[in-house]
Protein backbone atom coordinates (compact mmCIF):
# COMPACT_ATOMS: atom_id res chain seq x y z
CA UNK A 1 0.00 0.00 0.00
CA UNK A 2 2.91 2.62 1.24
CA UNK A 3 4.55 2.02 -2.14
CA UNK A 4 2.14 3.86 -4.50
CA UNK A 5 3.84 6.56 -5.45
CA UNK A 6 7.01 4.48 -6.42
CA UNK A 7 6.79 5.61 -9.39
CA UNK A 8 5.97 9.80 -9.69
CA UNK A 9 8.80 10.66 -7.07
CA UNK A 10 10.04 14.04 -7.59
CA UNK A 11 12.52 14.25 -5.11
CA UNK A 12 10.91 15.71 -1.61
CA UNK A 13 9.64 19.06 -2.76
CA UNK A 14 5.75 19.46 -2.60
CA UNK A 15 5.06 21.89 -5.18
CA UNK A 16 0.94 21.82 -4.97
CA UNK A 17 -1.08 19.31 -2.83
CA UNK A 18 -2.05 17.46 -5.93
CA UNK A 19 -4.11 14.84 -4.31
CA UNK A 20 -6.36 13.67 -7.71
CA UNK A 21 -4.98 10.93 -10.31
CA UNK A 22 -1.38 10.57 -10.79
CA UNK A 23 -1.60 8.96 -14.51
CA UNK A 24 -0.32 6.07 -15.87
CA UNK A 25 1.71 3.99 -14.01
CA UNK A 26 0.81 4.03 -10.30
CA UNK A 27 -1.99 1.49 -9.18
CA UNK A 28 -4.15 4.54 -7.61
CA UNK A 29 -5.14 3.43 -4.25
CA UNK A 30 -7.35 5.94 -3.84
CA UNK A 31 -10.81 4.13 -4.62
CA UNK A 32 -10.31 1.66 -2.55
CA UNK A 33 -11.99 1.94 1.77
CA UNK A 34 -10.40 3.16 4.46
CA UNK A 35 -6.59 1.99 5.24
CA UNK A 36 -6.66 0.37 8.30
CA UNK A 37 -3.14 -0.16 9.97
CA UNK A 38 -2.13 -4.08 10.57
CA UNK A 39 -3.58 -5.25 13.76
CA UNK A 40 -0.72 -7.58 14.62
CA UNK A 41 1.56 -5.18 15.72
CA UNK A 42 2.96 -6.36 19.33
CA UNK A 43 1.61 -3.01 20.64
CA UNK A 44 -1.67 -2.88 19.62
CA UNK A 45 -4.15 -3.52 22.75
CA UNK A 46 -7.98 -3.92 21.20
CA UNK A 47 -9.71 -2.15 18.51
CA UNK A 48 -12.16 0.44 18.47
CA UNK A 49 -15.21 0.30 16.37
CA UNK A 50 -16.02 3.85 13.80
CA UNK A 51 -17.65 4.76 11.01
CA UNK A 52 -14.87 3.92 9.10
CA UNK A 53 -14.30 0.31 10.40
CA UNK A 54 -12.29 -0.87 13.34
CA UNK A 55 -9.44 0.98 14.19
CA UNK A 56 -6.62 -0.41 16.20
CA UNK A 57 -6.15 0.71 20.01
CA UNK A 58 -2.78 1.56 21.57
CA UNK A 59 -2.28 2.66 25.05
CA UNK A 60 -0.31 5.04 26.64
CA UNK A 61 1.92 2.61 29.06
CA UNK A 62 5.02 1.04 27.48
CA UNK A 63 6.01 -1.90 27.71
CA UNK A 64 9.44 -3.39 28.25
CA UNK A 65 9.49 -4.11 24.30
CA UNK A 66 8.85 -1.02 23.60
CA UNK A 67 11.80 0.08 26.10
CA UNK A 68 13.95 -2.12 24.52
CA UNK A 69 13.09 -1.42 21.29
CA UNK A 70 13.99 2.41 21.85
CA UNK A 71 17.52 1.40 23.42
CA UNK A 72 18.19 -0.82 20.64
CA UNK A 73 17.43 1.73 17.94
CA UNK A 74 19.49 4.60 19.85
CA UNK A 75 22.26 2.02 19.62
CA UNK A 76 21.64 1.61 15.71
CA UNK A 77 20.01 -2.25 15.87
CA UNK A 78 17.24 -2.38 13.45
CA UNK A 79 17.03 1.59 13.94
CA UNK A 80 15.73 1.82 10.01
CA UNK A 81 13.53 -0.35 9.87
CA UNK A 82 11.79 0.68 13.36
CA UNK A 83 8.06 1.28 12.31
CA UNK A 84 4.79 1.41 13.10
CA UNK A 85 2.59 0.73 10.65
CA UNK A 86 0.76 4.05 8.82
CA UNK A 87 -2.74 5.19 9.68
CA UNK A 88 -5.29 6.12 12.50
CA UNK A 89 -5.11 4.97 15.64
CA UNK A 90 -6.99 4.81 18.66
CA UNK A 91 -5.49 6.13 22.19
CA UNK A 92 -7.60 5.42 25.44
CA UNK A 93 -11.46 5.46 23.99
CA UNK A 94 -11.79 8.57 21.36
CA UNK A 95 -14.81 9.52 20.02
CA UNK A 96 -15.81 12.02 17.16
CA UNK A 97 -14.40 15.12 19.36
CA UNK A 98 -11.57 13.52 20.24
CA UNK A 99 -8.68 15.86 19.04
CA UNK A 100 -6.07 14.10 16.34
CA UNK A 101 -2.55 14.33 16.83
CA UNK A 102 -0.25 13.20 13.73
CA UNK A 103 3.02 12.11 13.79
CA UNK A 104 5.62 10.23 11.95
CA UNK A 105 5.97 6.26 11.96
CA UNK A 106 9.44 5.88 13.76
CA UNK A 107 8.37 3.50 16.22
CA UNK A 108 10.44 6.09 18.61
CA UNK A 109 8.17 8.92 18.03
CA UNK A 110 5.00 7.20 18.18
CA UNK A 111 6.07 6.18 21.33
CA UNK A 112 7.06 9.36 22.63
CA UNK A 113 4.13 10.66 21.63
CA UNK A 114 1.51 8.50 23.38
CA UNK A 115 3.61 7.97 26.27
CA UNK A 116 2.42 11.78 27.48
CA UNK A 117 -1.24 10.75 26.88
CA UNK A 118 -1.50 8.52 29.63
CA UNK A 119 -5.12 8.51 30.29
CA UNK A 120 -6.36 10.89 27.82
CA UNK A 121 -8.45 10.06 24.54
CA UNK A 122 -7.27 10.73 21.22
CA UNK A 123 -6.61 9.87 17.93
CA UNK A 124 -2.64 9.62 16.54
CA UNK A 125 -2.61 9.83 12.49
CA UNK A 126 0.22 7.78 11.89
CA UNK A 127 2.05 9.67 8.53
CA UNK A 128 4.11 6.95 6.36
CA UNK A 129 7.64 9.00 6.94
CA UNK A 130 9.55 5.66 6.11
CA UNK A 131 10.33 5.23 9.57
CA UNK A 132 12.38 8.47 10.14
CA UNK A 133 10.88 10.58 12.76
CA UNK A 134 9.69 14.12 12.67
CA UNK A 135 11.75 16.27 11.76
CA UNK A 136 14.25 14.60 9.65
CA UNK A 137 11.28 13.61 7.97
CA UNK A 138 10.12 17.07 7.47
CA UNK A 139 12.96 18.83 6.14
CA UNK A 140 12.82 15.67 3.57
CA UNK A 141 9.16 16.43 3.02
CA UNK A 142 8.37 12.86 3.35
CA UNK A 143 6.67 14.28 6.64
CA UNK A 144 4.82 16.27 4.46
CA UNK A 145 1.57 18.48 3.11
CA UNK A 146 1.03 15.45 0.57
CA UNK A 147 1.20 12.92 2.54
CA UNK A 148 -0.72 14.72 5.42
CA UNK A 149 -3.53 14.92 2.76
CA UNK A 150 -3.38 11.76 1.29
CA UNK A 151 -3.53 10.62 4.79
CA UNK A 152 -6.14 11.79 5.94
CA UNK A 153 -8.40 10.70 3.41
CA UNK A 154 -6.77 7.05 3.44
CA UNK A 155 -7.78 6.68 6.88
CA UNK A 156 -11.16 7.70 6.93
CA UNK A 157 -11.10 10.64 9.16
CA UNK A 158 -13.45 12.68 7.70
CA UNK A 159 -16.28 9.81 8.96
CA UNK A 160 -14.92 9.58 12.62
CA UNK A 161 -14.20 12.69 14.10
CA UNK A 162 -16.77 15.92 13.57
CA UNK A 163 -14.36 18.35 13.85
CA UNK A 164 -11.95 19.30 11.02
CA UNK A 165 -8.64 20.04 13.58
CA UNK A 166 -5.22 18.13 13.17
CA UNK A 167 -2.69 19.02 15.99
CA UNK A 168 0.75 19.01 14.09
CA UNK A 169 4.56 18.55 16.27
CA UNK A 170 5.68 21.91 15.67
CA UNK A 171 8.65 20.03 13.97
CA UNK A 172 6.66 19.26 11.42
CA UNK A 173 6.24 22.56 10.23
CA UNK A 174 9.79 22.18 7.74
CA UNK A 175 7.51 19.84 5.65
CA UNK A 176 3.43 20.83 5.57
CA UNK A 177 2.22 24.25 4.84
CA UNK A 178 -0.88 24.42 6.90
CA UNK A 179 -2.80 26.62 4.94
CA UNK A 180 -2.63 23.96 1.78
CA UNK A 181 -3.67 21.11 4.18
CA UNK A 182 -6.71 23.05 5.21
CA UNK A 183 -7.61 24.17 1.66
CA UNK A 184 -7.06 20.66 -0.04
CA UNK A 185 -8.97 18.76 3.13
CA UNK A 186 -10.61 20.80 5.12
CA UNK A 187 -8.66 20.04 8.06
CA UNK A 188 -6.99 22.91 9.98
CA UNK A 189 -3.67 22.40 11.49
CA UNK A 190 -2.67 23.44 15.06
CA UNK A 191 1.50 23.44 15.73
CA UNK A 192 1.52 22.47 19.01
CA UNK A 193 4.73 21.94 21.09
CA UNK A 194 8.31 21.47 19.35
CA UNK A 195 8.02 18.65 22.55
CA UNK A 196 5.94 15.36 23.54
CA UNK A 197 6.12 16.09 26.78
CA UNK A 198 4.51 19.41 26.85
CA UNK A 199 1.20 18.28 25.06
CA UNK A 200 -0.46 17.59 28.52
CA UNK A 201 -0.14 21.49 29.56
CA UNK A 202 -0.59 22.75 25.28
CA UNK A 203 -4.30 20.45 25.64
CA UNK A 204 -5.41 21.66 29.06
CA UNK A 205 -4.74 25.16 28.12
CA UNK A 206 -7.18 24.97 25.51
CA UNK A 207 -4.21 24.52 22.78
CA UNK A 208 -2.13 27.47 23.66
CA UNK A 209 1.53 27.42 24.03
CA UNK A 210 4.30 28.95 25.90
CA UNK A 211 7.23 30.43 24.36
CA UNK A 212 9.52 27.64 25.71
CA UNK A 213 7.20 24.73 24.15
CA UNK A 214 7.99 26.34 20.50
CA UNK A 215 12.00 26.44 21.21
CA UNK A 216 14.01 23.96 20.02
CA UNK A 217 16.80 23.84 22.58
CA UNK A 218 20.05 21.45 22.75
CA UNK A 219 20.30 20.09 26.68
CA UNK A 220 23.47 17.84 27.61
CA UNK A 221 20.47 15.24 27.61
CA UNK A 222 19.64 15.76 24.11
CA UNK A 223 23.04 15.81 23.13
CA UNK A 224 23.90 12.58 25.25
CA UNK A 225 21.36 10.46 23.83
CA UNK A 226 22.98 10.59 20.99
CA UNK A 227 26.30 9.42 21.89
CA UNK A 228 25.69 5.80 21.21
CA UNK A 229 24.46 5.81 17.42
CA UNK A 230 27.97 8.46 16.81
CA UNK A 231 29.91 5.61 18.37
CA UNK A 232 28.64 2.99 16.34
CA UNK A 233 28.70 4.97 13.40
CA UNK A 234 32.75 5.58 14.06
CA UNK A 235 33.56 1.75 14.83
CA UNK A 236 33.90 0.61 11.09
CA UNK A 237 36.11 3.00 10.46
CA UNK A 238 37.94 2.08 13.74
CA UNK A 239 37.95 -1.37 12.99
CA UNK A 240 39.15 -0.49 9.07
CA UNK A 241 42.22 1.92 10.21
CA UNK A 242 43.54 0.24 13.90
CA UNK A 243 44.70 -2.93 11.94
CA UNK A 244 46.19 -0.68 9.17
CA UNK A 245 48.14 1.44 11.82
CA UNK A 246 48.98 -2.06 13.97
CA UNK A 247 50.78 -3.51 11.02
CA UNK A 248 52.58 -0.16 9.81
CA UNK A 249 54.11 0.30 13.04
CA UNK A 250 55.99 -2.82 12.90
CA UNK A 251 57.63 -2.11 9.81
CA UNK A 252 60.89 0.26 9.83
CA UNK A 253 61.39 0.72 13.98
CA UNK A 254 64.84 -0.10 16.13
CA UNK A 255 63.66 -3.55 17.08
CA UNK A 256 61.95 -6.66 15.37
CA UNK A 257 58.51 -6.41 14.03
CA UNK A 258 56.50 -7.54 16.98
CA UNK A 259 58.59 -5.41 19.50
CA UNK A 260 57.71 -2.26 17.58
CA UNK A 261 53.85 -3.18 17.06
CA UNK A 262 54.06 -3.13 20.85
CA UNK A 263 55.75 -0.15 21.23
CA UNK A 264 54.25 2.04 18.66
CA UNK A 265 51.44 0.22 17.36
CA UNK A 266 49.37 -0.19 20.50
CA UNK A 267 49.94 3.61 21.10
CA UNK A 268 48.88 3.94 18.03
CA UNK A 269 45.53 1.97 17.80
CA UNK A 270 45.06 4.01 21.73
CA UNK A 271 45.57 7.67 19.96
CA UNK A 272 42.66 6.24 17.23
CA UNK A 273 40.49 5.31 19.83
CA UNK A 274 40.54 8.53 21.99
CA UNK A 275 40.40 10.47 18.87
CA UNK A 276 37.09 8.64 18.50
CA UNK A 277 36.06 9.26 22.05
CA UNK A 278 36.67 12.78 22.07
CA UNK A 279 35.05 13.24 18.70
CA UNK A 280 31.51 11.42 19.49
CA UNK A 281 31.53 11.10 23.50
CA UNK A 282 33.13 14.28 24.29
CA UNK A 283 33.05 17.07 21.74
CA UNK A 284 28.49 16.23 21.96
CA UNK A 285 29.15 16.33 25.91
CA UNK A 286 31.01 19.68 26.09
CA UNK A 287 29.70 21.55 22.82
CA UNK A 288 28.74 24.69 24.53
CA UNK A 289 31.96 24.95 26.19
CA UNK A 290 34.08 24.62 23.47
CA UNK A 291 35.72 27.14 21.82
CA UNK A 292 34.59 28.65 18.41
CA UNK A 293 30.96 28.44 16.28
CA UNK A 294 32.53 26.23 13.68
CA UNK A 295 32.01 22.56 15.13
CA UNK A 296 35.36 21.79 13.76
CA UNK A 297 37.02 24.70 15.46
CA UNK A 298 35.31 23.10 18.89
CA UNK A 299 36.73 19.79 17.71
CA UNK A 300 40.39 20.76 16.49
CA UNK A 301 40.96 22.51 19.84
CA UNK A 302 39.60 19.73 22.19
CA UNK A 303 41.94 17.34 20.02
CA UNK A 304 44.67 19.34 20.35
CA UNK A 305 44.26 19.31 24.33
CA UNK A 306 43.60 15.52 24.27
CA UNK A 307 46.15 14.66 22.44
CA UNK A 308 48.78 16.90 24.50
CA UNK A 309 47.39 14.86 27.58
CA UNK A 310 48.21 11.49 25.87
CA UNK A 311 51.71 11.78 24.79
CA UNK A 312 51.74 13.49 28.53
CA UNK A 313 50.91 9.85 29.65
CA UNK A 314 52.87 8.32 27.00
CA UNK A 315 56.13 9.81 28.72
CA UNK A 316 57.74 10.45 24.97
CA UNK A 317 61.99 10.27 24.82
CA UNK A 318 61.40 14.55 23.18
CA UNK A 319 65.39 14.33 23.40
CA UNK A 320 65.69 12.42 20.40
CA UNK A 321 64.04 13.31 17.17
CA UNK A 322 62.78 10.17 16.16
CA UNK A 323 60.64 10.57 19.84
CA UNK A 324 59.71 14.22 18.51
CA UNK A 325 58.56 13.42 15.36
CA UNK A 326 56.03 11.11 16.71
CA UNK A 327 54.48 13.83 19.03
CA UNK A 328 54.34 16.24 16.11
CA UNK A 329 52.37 13.50 14.11
CA UNK A 330 49.58 12.61 16.78
CA UNK A 331 49.11 16.53 17.64
CA UNK A 332 48.15 16.83 13.68
CA UNK A 333 46.28 13.31 13.39
CA UNK A 334 44.24 13.39 16.96
CA UNK A 335 43.12 16.89 16.16
CA UNK A 336 42.16 16.36 12.74
CA UNK A 337 40.18 13.30 13.23
CA UNK A 338 38.14 15.22 16.18
CA UNK A 339 37.49 17.68 13.84
CA UNK A 340 36.02 15.62 11.06
CA UNK A 341 34.23 13.98 14.04
CA UNK A 342 33.02 16.76 15.29
CA UNK A 343 32.02 18.58 12.28
CA UNK A 344 29.93 15.57 11.30
CA UNK A 345 27.97 16.38 14.63
CA UNK A 346 26.22 19.13 12.77
CA UNK A 347 23.64 17.16 11.10
CA UNK A 348 22.63 15.97 14.98
CA UNK A 349 22.38 18.94 15.99
CA UNK A 350 19.52 21.27 16.32
CA UNK A 351 20.43 24.78 15.30
CA UNK A 352 23.46 24.68 12.20
CA UNK A 353 21.99 25.96 9.14
CA UNK A 354 23.23 24.16 5.82
CA UNK A 355 24.65 28.05 4.66
CA UNK A 356 26.87 27.46 7.92
CA UNK A 357 27.77 24.22 7.48
CA UNK A 358 29.17 24.31 3.87
CA UNK A 359 31.10 27.56 4.63
CA UNK A 360 32.61 26.00 7.54
CA UNK A 361 33.44 22.59 5.31
CA UNK A 362 34.65 24.99 2.84
CA UNK A 363 37.84 25.62 5.31
CA UNK A 364 37.93 22.64 7.85
CA UNK A 365 37.49 19.66 5.52
CA UNK A 366 40.66 20.76 3.72
CA UNK A 367 41.96 21.56 6.65
CA UNK A 368 41.39 18.06 8.01
CA UNK A 369 42.09 16.30 5.09
CA UNK A 370 45.64 17.86 5.44
CA UNK A 371 46.18 17.62 8.79
CA UNK A 372 45.45 14.51 9.00
CA UNK A 373 47.13 12.90 6.07
CA UNK A 374 50.40 15.41 6.80
CA UNK A 375 49.94 13.54 10.61
CA UNK A 376 49.98 10.24 9.19
CA UNK A 377 53.22 10.60 7.11
CA UNK A 378 55.11 12.60 9.69
CA UNK A 379 54.43 9.14 11.75
CA UNK A 380 55.31 6.69 9.16
CA UNK A 381 58.43 9.53 8.54
CA UNK A 382 59.19 8.82 12.22
CA UNK A 383 58.90 4.96 12.29
CA UNK A 384 61.07 4.65 9.28
CA UNK A 385 64.07 6.91 10.93
CA UNK A 386 63.97 5.42 14.80
CA UNK B 1 21.31 27.13 29.16
CA UNK B 2 20.92 29.57 26.74
CA UNK B 3 20.38 29.32 23.08
CA UNK B 4 23.20 27.97 20.51
CA UNK B 5 24.58 30.28 17.98
CA UNK B 6 25.97 28.97 15.00
CA UNK B 7 28.41 30.67 12.10
CA UNK B 8 27.10 34.23 11.63
CA UNK B 9 25.71 36.54 8.58
CA UNK B 10 25.41 33.06 6.49
CA UNK B 11 22.23 31.89 6.70
CA UNK B 12 19.22 32.82 3.01
CA UNK B 13 16.51 33.95 4.95
CA UNK B 14 14.38 36.91 3.65
CA UNK B 15 11.45 38.35 4.60
CA UNK B 16 8.87 40.60 2.11
CA UNK B 17 7.56 43.23 4.65
CA UNK B 18 5.64 44.41 1.80
CA UNK B 19 3.73 41.19 1.45
CA UNK B 20 3.34 40.21 4.96
CA UNK B 21 -0.06 40.66 6.36
CA UNK B 22 1.16 39.92 9.77
CA UNK B 23 -1.07 36.96 10.58
CA UNK B 24 2.18 35.68 12.93
CA UNK B 25 2.47 31.79 11.34
CA UNK B 26 6.32 32.18 11.31
CA UNK B 27 6.35 33.19 15.08
CA UNK B 28 4.61 30.00 15.35
CA UNK B 29 6.50 27.56 13.63
CA UNK B 30 10.00 29.19 14.12
CA UNK B 31 12.07 26.82 16.46
CA UNK B 32 14.53 29.28 17.36
CA UNK B 33 12.20 32.57 17.62
CA UNK B 34 13.73 34.48 14.62
CA UNK B 35 10.40 36.66 13.91
CA UNK B 36 8.94 38.62 16.22
CA UNK B 37 5.94 40.96 15.60
CA UNK B 38 5.90 44.72 14.47
CA UNK B 39 2.52 46.94 14.89
CA UNK B 40 1.58 45.53 11.27
CA UNK B 41 3.91 42.76 10.34
CA UNK B 42 6.68 40.39 11.17
CA UNK B 43 10.30 41.31 11.57
CA UNK B 44 13.34 38.80 11.39
CA UNK B 45 14.79 39.62 14.72
CA UNK B 46 17.62 36.95 15.27
CA UNK B 47 18.69 35.87 11.65
CA UNK B 48 21.55 33.97 13.19
CA UNK B 49 19.79 31.83 14.90
CA UNK B 50 17.96 30.65 12.05
CA UNK B 51 18.87 26.91 10.84
CA UNK B 52 17.31 27.13 7.56
CA UNK B 53 14.45 24.35 8.63
CA UNK B 54 12.25 26.39 5.80
CA UNK B 55 9.05 26.27 8.37
CA UNK B 56 8.26 29.37 8.23
CA UNK B 57 8.40 30.16 3.95
CA UNK B 58 6.38 26.85 4.02
CA UNK B 59 3.56 28.04 6.00
CA UNK B 60 3.91 31.66 4.94
CA UNK B 61 0.51 31.83 3.14
CA UNK B 62 1.39 34.84 1.20
CA UNK B 63 5.16 33.85 0.18
CA UNK B 64 6.11 36.93 2.04
CA UNK B 65 9.54 34.59 2.96
CA UNK B 66 12.21 32.66 1.17
CA UNK B 67 14.93 30.68 2.27
CA UNK B 68 16.60 27.76 1.00
CA UNK B 69 15.81 25.34 3.03
CA UNK B 70 17.59 22.26 3.83
CA UNK B 71 19.04 20.19 6.11
CA UNK B 72 22.55 21.41 7.86
CA UNK B 73 24.31 18.19 8.05
CA UNK B 74 28.36 17.67 6.97
CA UNK B 75 27.62 14.11 6.24
CA UNK B 76 25.32 14.39 4.04
CA UNK B 77 27.10 17.17 2.19
CA UNK B 78 30.20 14.69 2.05
CA UNK B 79 27.44 11.84 0.84
CA UNK B 80 26.59 14.57 -1.71
CA UNK B 81 29.92 15.30 -2.51
CA UNK B 82 31.03 11.57 -3.21
CA UNK B 83 27.71 10.84 -4.60
CA UNK B 84 26.22 8.31 -2.54
CA UNK B 85 22.92 8.04 -1.57
CA UNK B 86 21.58 8.11 2.69
CA UNK B 87 23.99 8.33 5.10
CA UNK B 88 24.52 7.80 8.66
CA UNK B 89 22.84 10.43 9.92
CA UNK B 90 20.10 8.87 8.07
CA UNK B 91 19.29 12.20 6.43
CA UNK B 92 19.64 12.87 2.81
CA UNK B 93 20.32 16.36 0.82
CA UNK B 94 17.49 17.67 -1.47
CA UNK B 95 18.36 17.71 -4.77
CA UNK B 96 19.19 21.85 -4.22
CA UNK B 97 21.48 23.32 -6.66
CA UNK B 98 24.02 20.61 -7.43
CA UNK B 99 21.08 18.14 -8.27
CA UNK B 100 23.43 14.80 -8.93
CA UNK B 101 23.09 11.87 -7.49
CA UNK B 102 23.72 12.67 -4.17
CA UNK B 103 19.83 12.25 -3.20
CA UNK B 104 18.72 9.78 -1.06
CA UNK B 105 15.82 7.57 -2.48
CA UNK B 106 13.50 9.21 0.27
CA UNK B 107 10.28 8.07 -1.15
CA UNK B 108 11.14 5.20 -3.85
Amino acid sequence: MNKKESCSCTGSQIILPVIQEKSNCCPEAKEAPNIIPRMDQPFITGSITTPAGRIPKVSAQLQSRDNWGTIRARWGVGRMDYMVDPGLYALGNPDDNSPVLVTANYKMSFDYLRRELSSRNAWILVLDTKGINVWCAAGKGTFGTEELIKRIEASGLKNIVSHRTLILPQLGAPGVAAHQVKRASGFKVYYGPVRAKDLPAYLDSGWKTTPAMRIITFSLKDRAVLIPIELVAAVKPFLILAPILFILSGIGGPAGFWTNTVNYGLFAVLALLTAIVCGVVLNPLLLPFLPGRAFSTKGFSSGFVVALILLYLRDINLQAWPGRIEALSWLLIIPAIVAYLAMNFTGASTYTSLSGVKKEMRWALPAEIATGAGGLIIWIASRLIA
Amino acid sequence: MGNLIYLKNVVTLQLDENKCNGCGTCLEVCPHAVFKMNSSHAVIQNRDACMECGACSRNCPFGAISVEANVGCAAAVINSLLGREGGACSCSIEPGNNGNAGKGGCCC
